[in-house]
């Protein structure tokens, strides 16, 4: 009974209103025509980051907005535009943080210095290691 | 070179605080705008109501500054701003509105429920326009002074106690 009750109340529930009652943009979950845009669109929105789901791409996210920003990069495409200046136009906005692909600027030094930093003191490391191995 | 086998070790705890101390305190999720200090887009929206007048970038850059609220009829948080748009506006600040995804049905109930403060709204039935100004969610607010140039930028919904600062801001955008 307690359950039947459980599963009545679910049923009937409104989900939280987070969400708009639009239906997604036209362009928000279908291919461009042109095959060659949709991939040049498809490589695009993989690198740019949802402003709502921030840890996942626009391409892989279901949020309202992601749905919006996949319909921008597609009509852009399509229009003519090339994705770089797609990107470069939401940079203007959102700044470097839109993209997984962060430019080389002194803030983000480290993070490029970083693998090669490691990769010598790994073979720094490795190369006294092996000659006291020698020694021995 | 006794010490250096501990490096390794060293290493780790640092990491590990470093893991602790951003799970403790996560950085901040809000994405400011870089268009503050920037011209708006241009753009010219579509009415979002009737009774009320349609916003375009032109009505933005007519001498006077304004607090453009990018608000929807299904934002929860926009029904706690809707009585501090209110008091804005009964301290002399004009606003105007985008709503975001909505339809004009919705917005008029809102309104009707809530107060209606704008002097224009704009509907942005794809979110572009929202986009176009560098916001990553609703309620948004930015001030935009008279020659159509943002000033400032304001996330989430305007708390009462923050009224004195926003009127500030549109009255030192003149």
């Amino acid at each position: 009974m307690k359950r039947l009750a459980i599963c009545v109340a679910l049923a009937i529930a409104a989900p939280a209103l987070a969400d708009s009652s639009l239906p997604p943009a036209h362009w928000a979950d279908r291919q461009l025509p042109d095959a060659r845009q949709e991939a040049r669109a498809r490589a695009l929105m993989e690198e740019i980051r949802c402003l709502v789901c921030q840890g996942q791409s626009i391409a892989d996210s279901d949020a309202e907005l992601a749905g919006d920003m996949r319909d921008l990069v597609r009509r852009r495409i399509a229009a003519g535009e090339d994705p770089s200046e797609v990107r470069s136009w939401l940079i203007q906005r959102y700044g470097a943080w839109i993209t997984y692909r962060p430019p080389a600027e002194p803030i983000t030094w480290p993070l490029w210095l970083a693998p090669i930093a490691l990769l010598v003191g790994g073979a720094w490391l490795a190369r006294s290691r092996l000659r006291r191995r020698a020694k021995n | 070179m006794r010490w250096l086998r501990f490096v390794p070790v060293a290493v780790i705890v640092m990491l590990v605080a470093v893991l602790v101390w951003r799970l403790a305190s996560p950085p901040d999720a809000e994405i400011q705008s870089q268009m503050v200090g920037k011209p708006i887009p241009e753009f010219a929206a579509a009415a979002a109501v009737a009774g009320t007048p349609t916003l375009s970038s032109a009505d933005l850059a007519d001498g006077n500054p304004r607090l453009v609220n990018i608000f929807a009829s299904w934002c929860v948080p926009c029904i706690a701003e809707a009585p501090v748009l209110t008091e804005l506006k009964r301290r002399g600040v004009t606003i105007v509105g985008i709503a975001v995804r909505d339809r004009p049905e919705d917005v008029a109930e809102f309104l009707a429920e809530h107060g209606n403060p704008f002097e224009r709204i704009g509907s942005d039935p794809q979110s572009s326009l929202q986009l176009a100004f560098g916001s990553a969610g609703v309620p948004e607010s930015f001030v935009v002074d008279g020659r159509g140039v943002i000033r400032m930028q304001h996330i989430g919904p305007i708390e009462p106690d923050e009224i004195p600062a926003i009127v500030a801001a549109v009255e030192s955008a003149k």
